[in-house]
């Protein structure tokens, strides 16, 4: 099994018609995703590859019965592409855009959780998610990921988590499903959400965890996987020597008042019964013994 | 994007708080010109993007013109936790009853914005919380529902500012809030607001970070960035459109996406060696952006080696190392540089690469040889 998305997943592009949609679209239909449809306001009727676009997400969930919906659309238009995906009956929101204002982030969120409880959505600024040889929704390169299980990957950052797939695919060990949260500071999905599904997942039976410097997702993880995860967890944090105040690429990796700092992180997830490891590569050695030992 | 003080009191005016009026000025002569417009007394502040200003002596009161003069003397060039004051804020001196502090962030655990007020104001907010975290009165907000009149009344009541000061901070906080919000700022901070003899609540400081990924809807945002403390290799790699940020070691790193460059920056670290800076060129590491990111490098005096860290995912390995053989026929390079390729396609990248390696172009199989082989090029293990 997998978590959020299987080889059923009917997935909608909005954006399908930009460079970056259609040739994301393409590739993930290549690898078997059942990319059912694109929408654009003004080119309904017309198609990308034989894909049919509709004028938005509720005509084109009315048509297809998709039930999810992938967001290729510029920064700007990225709160409007999200509430049109709920209010068009989606349950599963997929954002890759980045640059998205943390402002439209807080607020979509918010109006997501009381106004569409049951939709899941995952980034912005996120690579997505992929179940290896079901499904792949976003930017994640298919083939560095061996399909099967048994393990699951959450990740805040996305060639990390490439890094983490592939690791994995050396060491011949598969992967239920990998997903790429994203590193900004209003991610859809949290941490938690995907440790909460991958417990509940019976082909999960480890988890990989990579985080990274800010905010305090992590600790709230490892407070999570403490109290409430019977699984096996292993991790690595990054940006452990990273200079308080400095930016690291993504909008939420700072290290602000004294808070948010890798060593923080790393104590909270070992207190956790965490397995953490000092570079990827060690993390991916440290699930190679869990997974032996399972 | 990280506001000057005067900036930020702009930016507040905009939204019709109440802030005293000034002008920044770059020479003494300047200052003292101000000065004699504003008339005395004022205040001699100096701008800079770092807090303990007044501790440094970086914020004086004159009283009259000798006074601006010899203390904008003082200040210009002065170091404040590593910035030099190049300019200064000239302000209508204020009488202080009373000092408070006030502000507005966004509660990354919570995902709702959180104000924050305090009868305790004029000193570091961190102080306040850790000695008497009772006298902060704070409030979460949902972005959909803003900030009411009636929640906002509610808040400043459990702050338990005297009564004087409560309907002019009322007002003040709701238009921070608005500043807040349709400014797209990350953070806005007053402290001190300040109560005047007189009964009038004020705006003395402001502290304004501004989200620079919502520039696309801010025509003002423009004036801000050439204001940023940028060192010159920052500046050089933010005009190239470069993720860099400039740190102290003899390795350079260029990695793609922003986690992996944080992760090849701590490996470095942990072999023994140091980084010269964190470089994250992107998805896609096309010839361009490779010769842009070693120029970059390249033109740091510190550098002694160069670690190209690179995972091909949707970019394939091929074209990568094509890339980097173009950059450097494009960029004469000073440092060995030591490639990590891997991801997709490495193997077909690696064969390109392979009949170019010299003792200046090397390759390891791993992250961690090839950070290891770095730093002892570097000469520092």
């Amino acid at each position: 099994m997998s978590i959020f998305v299987d080889e059923n997943t009917k997935v909608i592009y909005q954006g399908l018609t930009g460079s970056q949609g259609s040739y994301y679209g393409r590739l993930n239909a290549e690898y078997g995703t059942q990319v059912v449809a694109g929408t654009h306001p003004k080119k309904a009727g017309s198609d990308v590859d034989g894909v049919p676009v509709y004028a938005n997400v509720a005509d084109a969930v009315a048509a297809t019965g998709a039930t999810a919906s992938c967001i290729f659309i510029p920064a700007p238009g990225v709160r409007g592409a999200v509430m049109e995906a709920a209010e068009g009956g989606v349950e599963f929101i997929v954002a890759i855009t980045e640059g998205v204002p943390a402002h439209d982030e807080a607020y979509f969120y918010n109006d997501l959780k009381r106004n569409f409880p049951n939709v899941q959505l995952l980034g912005p600024n996120c690579p997505g998610i992929i179940s290896p040889g079901k499904c792949n929704i976003g930017i994640t390169a298919g083939h560095i990921a061996k399909a099967g299980g048994p393990v699951g990957i959450v990740s805040r950052s996305g060639t990390l988590t490439y890094q983490a797939l592939y690791e994995l695919k050396q060491k011949d060990i598969g992967v239920t499903t990998c997903v790429g949260i994203g590193g900004d500071p209003v991610p859809g999905t949290s941490f938690i959400d995907c440790l909460e599904a991958f417990e509940a997942d019976p082909d999960t039976k480890a988890v990989m965890m990579i985080g990274e410097i800010g905010g305090s997702a992590e600790e709230e993880a490892a407070e999570y996987i403490k109290n409430h995860m019977t699984k096996p967890v292993s991790s690595y944090i990054a940006g452990v020597t990273a200079p308080p105040g400095k930016k690291m690429g993504h909008a939420g990796a700072i290290v602000s008042g004294g808070k948010g700092t890798a060593a923080a992180k790393m104590e909270a997830l070992e207190d956790a019964g965490v397995r953490v490891g000092h570079n990827p590569t060690e993390a991916g050695e440290l699930m190679a013994e869990i997974v032996a030992s399972l | 994007m990280d506001l000057f003080e005067h900036q930020g009191k702009e930016f507040f005016a905009r939204y019709g708080m109440p802030v005293s009026p000034g002008e920044a000025v770059f020479t003494v002569d300047e200052a003292v010109a101000a000065a004699e417009r504003l008339g005395t007394p004022v205040m001699v502040k100096a701008q800079v993007h770092t807090g303990g200003r007044g501790k440094a002596g970086g914020v004086k009161f004159a009283a009259d013109i000798d006074a601006v003069r010899e203390h904008s003397g003082n200040i210009f060039g002065l170091d404040i936790n590593g910035h030099i004051v190049k300019r200064i804020w000239i302000e209508k001196a204020s009488d202080i009853a009373e000092e408070y502090y006030a502000s507005f962030t966004l509660d990354r655990s919570a995902k709702k914005h959180l104000g924050m007020l305090s009868k305790e104001g004029g000193v570091e907010i961190e102080t306040v919380a850790e000695e008497n975290p009772d006298a902060i009165a704070k409030i979460w907000i949902d972005p959909v529902d803003g900030l009411s009149e009636a929640a906002c009344r509610e808040w400043v009541a459990a702050s338990k500012l005297p009564d004087a000061a409560v309907e002019g901070t009322v007002d003040i906080l709701q238009k921070l809030y608005t500043a807040y919000t349709d400014g797209d700022a990350d953070l806005v901070e007053i402290n001190p607001l300040i109560l005047t003899p007189q009964g009038d609540v004020h705006v003395l400081d402001a502290k304004v970070t501004l989200d620079g990924n919502s520039e696309f809807r801010h025509e003002d945002y423009g004036q801000y960035d050439g204001t940023q403390p940028r060192d010159e290799r920052e500046e050089a790699a933010h005009a190239k459109g470069l993720q860099y940020v400039g740190l102290d070691g003899t390795v350079g790193v260029i990695a793609n996406g922003a986690g992996l460059a944080m992760s090849t920056v701590d490996v470095v670290n942990q072999v023994g060696g140091a980084a010269a800076n964190f470089l994250d060129i992107g998805g896609g590491a096309n010839a361009d952006v490779m010769a842009g990111a070693l120029e970059v490098i390249n033109n740091d005096p510190a550098v002694k080696a160069i670690f190209i860290n690179i995972f091909g995912g949707i970019t394939r390995g091929e074209e990568v190392a094509n890339g980097i053989l173009e950059a450097m026929q494009r960029v004469d390079i000073d440092s060995p540089i030591v490639i990590r390729l891997d991801g997709t396609n490495a193997d077909e990248g690696r064969a390109i690469l392979a009949p170019n390696l010299t003792n200046k172009l090397m390759m390891e199989e791993t992250m961690l040889d090839a950070a290891r082989k770095a730093v002892e090029l570097a000469g520092g293990t």
